[in-house]
């Protein structure tokens, strides 16, 4: 129906898949987040989780964020949530970036088929082979409770981020 | 009434806690444009920032207002706390912006004996500066600074903010100029 013109990059046609909005279920997934281990998402069932997609590994604003939320780490635990980095790049990358970076979280690979729970999400783009840098924050019923798509040289901060958890966070007191 | 024109650019990160009366600043507190920056001593990023923010004071004189507020990246860069420790420190000295500008301008050089030396120059008690240092007497204080600058929406270092804005353009001295020029106007 649509031919993808090669040299369109940048703002380019959206996937035609729609953001996964509030209120909806977040779609389980099982991704490598080392060379041989695993980690569904529905492991994490009772708790809040922030899934963060992001480009690449490496990549300066990405770096930037990845490093941003693993110093923030402290906070979104106290908040009681666990937060999971997830891109296209494969498990090897992941790991030397880890390293790199000193992170204390995990960062799943979205390698195989690729970009396939991007998809899922509505966070993939197409031609380009990478994910959207979009933030999810999916409730303790596994339910997405917020979602946002940063412009990808953006860097969305974690004002959103603490702000739903905190929502969360109240609802869950009364 | 100043925000207004900022606002309608595009939807940016407000800041929660505008620059307030405990916050380090330089020039006049009612100045018509309030620069705030979220930095870390160790930053090569600041680092590049710092002679351009200078050169904006400058620029802009008496109508800007600039101040300070931690947001030391720990994981990245090992030196970052105690550098702003030893800020804290001199700032209780009363010495605040002199020893900002002695970090910024020897960033490769933050062990803390080097913190010490810069507090000597400084003519500071270095004992007490040293003391405070070890004991994280300001930890508080800069984790305050810290988490007023997550909710803020920092996104990384340096983040400012002018007039409670955040800025999410380039670095350069025009860009800055323009944009403040606009708060301003």
């Amino acid at each position: 129906m649509m031919s993808v013109e090669k040299t369109d990059y940048g703002l380019r046609q959206k996937d035609r898949r729609e953001l996964l909005a509030r209120g909806e279920a977040a779609p389980d997934f099982n991704l490598k987040c080392t060379p041989d281990q695993w980690l569904k998402l529905s492991e994490f069932r009772g708790r809040p989780v922030i899934l963060a997609f992001y480009p690449a590994d490496w990549s300066p604003v990405c770096g930037d964020q990845i490093t941003l939320y693993n110093q923030i780490l402290p906070e979104f635990r106290e908040l009681g949530a666990e937060l999971l980095g997830i891109s296209v790049d494969g498990a090897w990358c992941h790991a030397a970036f880890t390293r790199d970076r000193k992170l204390h979280f995990p960062l799943l690979a979205d390698f195989e088929p690729k970009g396939a729970v991007a998809r899922l999400y509505g966070v993939y783009r197409d031609g380009e082979g990478i994910s959207e840098r979009a933030l999810f924050v999916i409730d303790p019923e596994g339910i997405v409770y917020w979602s946002y798509v940063s412009p990808i040289g953006v860097n969305p901060g974690a004002d959103g981020i603490i702000a739903a958890l905190e929502e969360i966070k109240h609802g869950k007191a009364k | 009434m100043m925000n207004r024109t900022l606002d309608a650019e595009a939807p940016k990160a407000i800041l929660t806690l505008p620059v307030a009366r405990r916050d380090h600043i330089q020039g006049l507190a009612d100045a018509p444009i309030k620069l705030l920056e979220y930095g870390d001593f160790e930053c090569p990023s600041c680092g590049q920032a710092y002679p351009i923010i200078k050169a904006i004071q400058q620029e802009f004189g008496d109508s800007l207002c600039l101040a300070f507020r931690h947001f030391p990246l720990t994981t990245m860069h090992s030196h970052a706390e105690h550098a702003a420790e030893a800020a804290e420190a001199a700032g209780a000295q009363g010495k605040f912006w002199e020893m900002h500008d002695l970090m910024f301008e020897n960033q490769s050089a933050l062990e803390d004996q080097d913190l010490a030396r810069y507090a000597k120059v400084l003519g500071l008690d270095v004992d007490r500066l040293v003391g405070e240092i070890l004991s994280g007497a300001y930890y508080d204080r800069i984790r305050e600074d810290f988490k007023s600058g997550i909710r803020g929406g920092v996104n990384g270092t340096p983040t400012l903010f002018i007039n409670g804005v955040r800025y999410d353009d380039t670095l350069g001295f025009e860009a800055l100029v323009a944009a403040l020029t606009r708060a301003a106007a």
